[in-house]
């Protein structure tokens, strides 16, 4: 964790303060996912928005009109995350009001082969920016992977 | 079916065995499909152990999405559970023809906020004994507002408990005592947890049992549980009840060897405090839903544990940490309201009740919890809990971190897996199902 809290005091120091919109796919209800990953985002010198369990598509979409996040971060972890993460990408990508969005979904997705390059061609074919596939043994792997998509999108935008 | 005296025959059969000085033991058991459900209560029956059967329903029926479940039946999508609305009536009564009886009971499980079609489809069937409550059910798994939880939990008790006026009494166990599965401090697990017996009996029912979930720390545990029971005597005297622990329900080893240490520590801790049943978790559990083969096993391995175990011992002298705080939240917040239908709302906006990092909306979530040296699990900061500081109270400006969180929250694994990771090969599963919630 040391050097992930280095890295985020640097990229904090540069000035980057970032709205992130946290939540669940509709029927996860698992929540300490959420609640971890708030807290790293929020580390890295962030501001997060957590929308909590089983969140609704019409809900998460009223929350990014709302909020208006730099980043949405979807995190599923009870085995219906590629059927309800891809329901949820074509109901954001669907909206006209947020064109634009960056939409990142990450856990574990439950299909035999789950990390494999199939499924993360399918999430990103369907209009995902990055899919975070995450190990039962190595969560902090995907983490690790969300905190350097954002460091390059922001070296990006610089 | 019969009835005797008060007591319901889940509950009767519950006696019988802590008369004899047997644990009672039940899996978390549920397969979508009717023939796999009956194969796996006839497998738990025909185990020769002293054990309650388990229907657990699927996660399309604990949001009461029945036409999901039906749909998903129909067109041969595995399920997490049973779909016991989604599925006809006869058909559910065949899957049960035979199986469960006086000496073999059998409940239901479900995880719903909303309950009511559920219990009226379990009495339909002559099902009696189930679980839950109106906060248990609510803020960890749903968005439903626990103002709505509440009035469809009463509406779904005095519905059971109403069928006493046929000659059937109806059973429910409190989901209290586990509220996230982990980092909840105990005392609030056993406040909540008598608070829902309490609730239910405010609604008429008159057989209930009051849970705990092992955490991480069996001195801590222990008291817990004769907290819990210390509790229940002086709130529940008139009324039938017993008290159920539940096998870790947190983050569980990744390997076998780890998750049988975790299920025997809940083994003993549950002999240790003459609690009357265990529900057990598989050495699958980290890793998807378990067969009915492990399932079965756990249950050996487990009674093969009671037997051997070190006795009861008696409840320590005096006034507990735990119990003095567990005292002042029941205190605090039947004081709120003359029901606890309109006081357990209440208590959650005042922040009288906040359970640790949970998200839902009616839930503050000011207070904060954290493992200790010793492995207890201790308040951090106690928000709005009606607890002052010689009864522990604290508040604190620094937060806990994200290390600290992903260290506490990975406690057993931790000490488990890496302990007795020579011990056997990490267990073989799929990942189809993920990890389920517990309920």
């Amino acid at each position: 964790m040391g050097k992930l809290e280095l890295e985020t005091r640097k990229h904090a120091a540069g000035g980057g303060r970032l709205k992130f919109l946290v939540s669940s796919v509709p029927t996860d209800s698992h929540t300490w996912n959420l609640v971890v990953l708030q807290l790293l985002i929020e580390e890295m010198g962030h501001q997060v928005v957590n929308l909590g369990a089983c969140v609704p598509v019409d809900l998460l979409l009223a929350a990014c009109r709302a909020e208006r996040p730099d980043y949405v971060v979807l995190s599923t972890v009870n085995g219906h995350g590629q059927a309800d993460g891809a329901r949820v990408i074509a109901a954001l990508r669907g909206d006209p009001a947020l064109a634009g969005l960056t939409v990142v979904i990450g856990g574990r997705f439950g299909t035999r082969g789950d990390a494999g390059p199939g499924l993360r061609r399918e999430l990103l074919a369907r209009g995902y920016d990055a899919v975070f596939p995450a190990d039962v043994d190595g969560p902090a792997r995907a983490v690790e992977q969300l905190r350097e998509f954002v460091e390059s999108r922001a070296a990006e935008a610089r | 079916m019969t009835t005797h005296g008060s007591q319901s025959q889940f509950s009767r059969f519950v006696s019988e065995q802590r008369r004899a000085g047997t644990l009672v033991l039940q899996p978390r058991m549920g397969f979508g499909d009717p023939a796999r459900m009956r194969r796996g209560l006839l497998a738990v029956r025909s185990a020769g152990l002293p054990a309650i059967g388990t229907v657990t329903l699927d996660s399309y029926t604990r949001h009461n999405a029945h036409d999901e479940a039906a749909a998903a039946l129909a067109s041969g999508v595995e399920l997490n559970g049973y779909p016991l609305v989604a599925i006809p009536l006869g058909r559910t009564a065949r899957m049960l023809e035979g199986v469960r009886c006086a000496e073999f009971p059998v409940q239901v499980r479900h995880g719903s906020a909303q309950p009511e079609q559920i219990f009226a489809t379990m009495l339909a069937l002559g099902l009696d004994a189930s679980e839950g409550g109106p906060v248990s059910y609510c803020l960890p798994y749903s968005r439903i507002p626990l103002r709505v939880a509440t009035a469809a939990w009463a509406r779904a008790v005095r519905v059971l408990a109403d069928r006493r006026d046929r000659g059937m009494l109806c059973h429910l166990e409190s989901f209290g005592g586990c509220m996230l599965g982990q980092l909840c401090p105990p005392s609030l697990l056993v406040a909540l947890s008598v608070l829902e017996c309490l609730f239910f009996v405010e609604h008429g029912l008159g057989s209930v049992s009051a849970s705990y979930a092992q955490q991480t720390n069996a001195d801590q545990d222990a008291e817990a549980l004769w907290a819990l029971r210390r509790l229940c005597a002086e709130e529940l005297s008139t009324v039938d009840h017993h008290l159920v622990l539940y096998t870790y329900m947190g983050l569980y080893p990744a390997t076998r060897a780890g998750g049988r240490v975790l299920l025997s520590d809940s083994v003993r801790l549950a002999v240790r405090t003459g609690t009357e049943r265990l529900i057990v978790k598989t050495t699958a559990e980290a890793h998807r839903i378990p067969t009915i083969a492990e399932n079965v096993e756990a249950l050996r391995l487990a009674h093969e544990c009671a037997r051997t175990a070190p006795g009861p011992e008696p409840a320590p002298a005096g006034d507990t940490e735990v119990y003095l705080q567990a005292r002042a939240l029941v205190d605090a917040v039947r004081c709120l309201a003359p029901t606890l239908t309109e006081a357990l709302p209440l208590a959650f906006e005042r922040g009288l009740l906040d359970v640790p990092y949970c998200l839902h909306p009616d839930n503050r979530n000011d207070a904060r919890c954290v493992i200790d040296p010793d492995g207890r699990l201790v308040w951090w900061d106690t928000g709005r809990l009606p607890l002052p500081t010689a009864l522990g109270g604290r508040r604190r400006t620094e937060r806990v971190g994200a290390a600290r969180l992903l260290a506490d929250l990975t406690h057993h694994r931790r000490r488990l897996d890496h302990t007795t990771v020579s011990a056997g090969p990490r267990h073989a599963g799929n990942e189809r199902h993920g990890q389920r919630v517990p309920h």
